[in-house]
């Protein structure tokens, strides 16, 4: 440990503003594009079921509608 | 080689190998960002001449670098989709950009924040800063080129000529602080004959390096599902998968 107590840590040597801000944004960006690709991913999934749905539900009713016009 | 490889041109089986990575990737990657972090904020010791701030280079240096790394990595991937006709090798080349973008966000963003410190100001005109920012600017590009087109096909060749073009951009920012005179310091550890570095500062960098690249490649392989989720919709499979998935959850 290069530091004497843990509040020198925080101070680094007087460049607590300029350590610590860069470090902060660093990770905040990392775990914002992490947060981010996971969420997109899933709702891809999603949109992907929803489409899938909606093809089922469109057969289904052209089948009905071809099925009352044939009487 | 081709042999191994050409299966993963199917973009099942690229899917595939994506889910089995994505684990060890994650967790190799969490491990040394956060050991490189602590060693290096905590344990390194301090500079002689810039005291503690030089802590930043353990996450500028890495996401410099990896900025640039992943720029290449890129651009082969482009280059595989236009000599191979891959559609797989555009995927990746798109799921990439995003992740290289943040990485030249990052290395400007603490670059900035160092440079304020020690040379007085948060930004210069200068070769080094200068052509990095070009880089995200190409970065930007590519993704923009990519979204401009409603063919996928189409967009990945018009985004791949793009990003192989902007190569010529990776060795002007690497030898940006030999050719001009510039504020920022020249390599340290790419000079592999004789790093300039102590070794008890030059560990924990390594280790972080590491972290980093782990990182882009778990944030690739999920980026890179999705883009194959996006263009395959319509296969079947992945129309199993979106049933398993929400079945799960």
């Amino acid at each position: 440990m290069q530091f004497d107590s843990f509040s020198a840590f925080l101070e680094m040597g007087g460049y607590a503003f300029y350590v610590w801000l860069s470090f902060g944004v660093t990770f905040g960006v990392m775990i914002l594009l992490v947060v981010l690709s996971y969420r997109q991913h899933k709702g891809l999934l999603k949109s992907v079921l929803k489409e899938q749905q909606r093809q089922v539900r469109i057969k289904e009713a052209r089948e009905k509608s071809h099925a009352s016009s044939a009487r | 080689m081709w042999k191994w490889l050409h299966p993963y041109a199917k973009t099942e089986n690229a899917y595939q190998l994506c889910v089995t990575l994505q684990p060890w990737l994650w967790v190799s990657a969490l491990l040394c960002l956060a050991v490189g972090t602590v060693w290096g904020l905590a344990f390194a010791p301090q500079d002689y001449q810039q005291g503690d701030s030089f802590r930043i280079i353990y996450i500028h240096v890495p996401s410099a670098m990896l900025s640039m790394g992943t720029y290449v990595a890129m651009a082969i991937a482009a280059l595989v989709g236009m000599v191979w006709q891959w559609r797989t090798a555009y995927m990746s080349m798109i799921a990439m950009a995003p992740v290289g973008a943040v990485m030249t966000f990052v290395a400007l963003f603490t670059g900035a924040a160092w440079g304020k410190p020690m040379w007085g100001a948060w930004w210069v005109w200068d070769a080094r800063l200068t052509s990095e920012l070009i880089l995200l600017f190409l970065y930007i590009g590519v993704i923009a080129l990519y979204g401009a087109f409603e063919d996928k096909q189409q967009a990945g060749k018009a985004a791949g000529v793009m990003a192989l073009v902007g190569v010529v951009n990776i060795p002007i920012i690497h030898y940006s602080v030999e050719w001009w005179n510039t504020l920022h310091q020249g390599a340290t550890i790419s000079k592999f004959d004789q790093p300039s570095i102590a070794p008890e500062m030059l560990w924990p960098l390594l280790v972080s390096l590491l972290g980093f690249a782990f990182f882009i490649g778990a944030v690739t392989t999920i980026r890179l599902r999705s883009e194959i989720v996006r263009r395959e919709m319509h296969r079947p499979w992945v129309q199993k998968l979106a049933q398993a998935t929400s079945e799960n959850s």
